[in-house]
């Protein structure tokens, strides 16, 4: 039997780093994530369903993935604007404004759940002027949007600056030279060749959101079927010493996170279908 | 359409890209503007086409007679090509082109079926039929400038601006691209201005030369012109290469008979490589006494390298390879030089 030698290459260590790669992988993510499923597999499949289904656990669903889903949009439209004023401008004061956008990465979550809710709550600074007027932030499913929207802003600003910072300037003059408008040249032109990032910069706030516990705690309220979201509920669950059901909801949470950013990969690759060659 | 600029000042800070130019450019023509980098040629490209404004107070920019100085690039009906393409990347090549269609108000906008016919028929001119369903990623670097040339006269433009249109491509694809174009112009007959700091493709494609220095006008002529009867020292020595030798030395060697005055000069004779002659060395005869240095012989012509005997100033000299075999000359050997011809300016000039 001969030996097939592998292809000489310039950059040898294929073989070194993929083993790397997955040995890594499997100790930090699969290994703990299995002992979820393989917990779950003891169960019969009425308990399972009892323990994934029941109201106030769909209810969490709901409250987590519209309120995720709605914070990362948020974040992105928004996560837009901030990066385009940081890029495009220079202003007095730039650098600390850069600097704040990193801010929610650093903050305790908790913290951060315990101001806003300072801020919110009936007579905090803001809430005092919006409860006459019958809104109400803390302790509703806002106050949750509110939590997630302020952990997930720096993942649309951080990954769209630096291709918004690429961006030749040539390409919005052959635009203005063609007879397009500022709003065309921004609508045709920019933003069909933001939207990768975009996409991607969408994709990590809601799945930080999803998964987001600190900060919503303090704000939300904690009430069933109202402000409870699921890894609360999974808290809650162990607290009863409910191992079976708690793992149980962590094993649904996986399955539609890990389906959901599967989507949201496919959907990545098609928006950058022109790069390839 | 003609182009006529006057007086145009700009300065970007401390810096002067422009210092009052006076440039016409007559309907129809071809015209490079020529010049080393930071001589405000693209920024002047840029003024016509609207891309930056020239400053407050300084002249205008009338095309055919109607002052556009402060009308928008969008609104100027020019065409603009940029050295690195700028093709929108996530549209196919029949999006690129119609582009500048289908952004135009719904009242003068063409039906969907007139512009994949212009469409088509822009690809066709620019001779990549069949390209409208590819990305630019999956076209090379000649192709595209194709394309955004056809995107940049799909809207019916009056002027054609080009901004280095072929330094991005290599040698080859480059000549192949300049002598495209010149035929091309004369199909379609648009004012075309080009922007390069290449005097070879300068030379060999344009009607007329703009020659550009210091935010300055040098010369404008047609490459003859401009070739043959440099207006500066500068000139002289942006297009092609030159010998700049001392007049003294010269006419002790008897190897140059200056016209009347021209000993009145800088001093400084200008010669270009082809016009030195190179014959045997006699004792005693006209020409000034060299060493020869080295020898290239790859290509058409051989260049040499001479030492001149009495100031050891270095010369080149470009002769035909024939002519080089029949002298018969090994790296050392003694030479005389004769000028053909050469040229004095009369202003003193610091180069």
């Amino acid at each position: 039997m001969s030996f097939v030698r592998a292809q000489r290459s310039v950059l040898p260590g294929f073989g070194l780093s993929l083993g790397f790669t997955l040995t890594y992988l499997s100790l930090i993510v699969l290994i703990p994530l299995s002992a979820a499923f393989i917990k779950t597999a003891g169960m019969s499949w009425a308990d399972f369903m009892t323990a994934v289904a029941s109201p106030r656990v769909m209810a969490s669903y709901r409250l987590s993935f519209f309120a995720s889903l709605a914070a990362g949009l948020v974040n992105s439209f928004f996560g837009l604007i901030v990066a385009w004023v940081l890029v495009r401008y220079s202003f007095p004061g730039k650098r600390v404004v850069d600097a704040l956008v990193d801010l929610p990465f650093a903050l305790p979550t908790a913290v951060a759940g315990i101001a806003l809710t300072a801020i919110y709550s009936k007579n905090g600074w803001v809430g005092q002027y919006l409860e006459p007027h019958g809104i109400k932030i803390a302790f509703t499913e806002i106050g949750v949007f509110m939590a997630l929207t302020f952990i997930g802003l720096p993942f649309v600003v951080r990954t769209l600056q630096p291709v918004l910072s690429e961006l030749e300037p040539e390409i919005e003059e052959a635009s203005a030279t063609l007879g397009a408008n500022r709003w065309q040249t921004i609508t045709r032109v920019i933003l069909p060749e933001l939207l990768p990032p975009l996409i991607t910069g969408f994709a990590l706030s809601f799945a930080r959101a999803l998964g987001e516990y600190g900060s919503v705690v303090f704000i939300s309220g904690n009430m069933p079927m109202r402000t409870e979201i699921t890894p609360l509920l999974i808290i809650t669950k162990l607290e009863q010493y409910d191992y079976h059901g708690a793992t149980a909801i962590a094993v649904v949470m996986l399955v539609a996170s890990f389906s959901m950013l599967l989507v949201i990969n496919l959907l990545q690759k098609w928006s950058r279908r022109y790069y390839q060659v | 359409m003609s182009i006529q600029v006057s007086s145009i000042r700009k300065t970007f800070g401390a810096f002067t890209a422009l210092n009052g130019v006076d440039l016409h450019v007559p309907s129809g023509k071809l015209v490079a503007l020529l010049g080393p980098s930071g001589s405000g040629k693209t920024t002047l490209l840029r003024i016509i086409a609207g891309l930056e404004f020239a400053d407050e107070g300084s002249g205008q920019i009338q095309f055919h007679g109607v002052d556009v100085t402060r009308v928008p690039a969008g609104q100027r009906k020019v065409g603009f090509v940029f050295q690195h393409y700028a093709l929108f990347r996530h549209m196919t090549i029949f999006e690129n082109i119609a582009f500048g269609l289908k952004v135009r108000p719904r009242a003068e906008r063409p039906a969907a079926r007139e512009i994949a016919e212009r469409v088509r028929f822009l690809l066709k001119l620019v001779q990549l039929e069949g390209l409208e369903g590819r990305y630019p990623s999956q076209l090379s670097g000649g192709q595209r400038q194709r394309i955004a040339l056809a995107r940049a006269l799909a809207v019916d433009p009056k002027v054609l601006l080009l901004d280095e249109p072929f330094g991005a491509l290599d040698a080859k694809v480059r000549k192949e691209l300049r002598r495209w174009l010149r035929r091309f112009h004369d199909e379609i007959h648009l004012t075309t201005v080009f922007v390069t700091h290449d005097q070879e493709e300068a030379l060999e494609i344009a009607d007329e030369v703009v020659i550009m220095n210091q935010a300055k006008v040098e010369q404008v002529g047609t490459p003859q012109e401009v070739y043959d009867r440099p207006a500066s020292p500068f000139v002289y020595q942006f297009l092609g290469n030159v010998n700049v030798l001392r007049a003294q030395a010269l006419a002790h060697a008897g190897a140059h008979q200056p016209h009347a005055g021209a000993l009145e000069s800088d001093g400084r004779v200008y010669v270009r490589p082809h016009d030195i002659e190179v014959i045997p060395h006699i004792p005693g005869a006209p020409g000034m006494a060299a060493v020869l240095r080295y020898v290239h012989a790859a290509g058409p012509q051989a260049r040499l390298t001479l030492e001149q005997v009495q100031t050891r100033e270095t010369i080149e000299v470009e002769i035909a390879r024939s002519e080089l075999s029949l002298l018969d000359l090994k790296t050392g050997d003694l030479v005389n030089l004769r000028l053909r011809q050469g040229h004095s300016f009369a202003d003193d000039y610091a180069i």
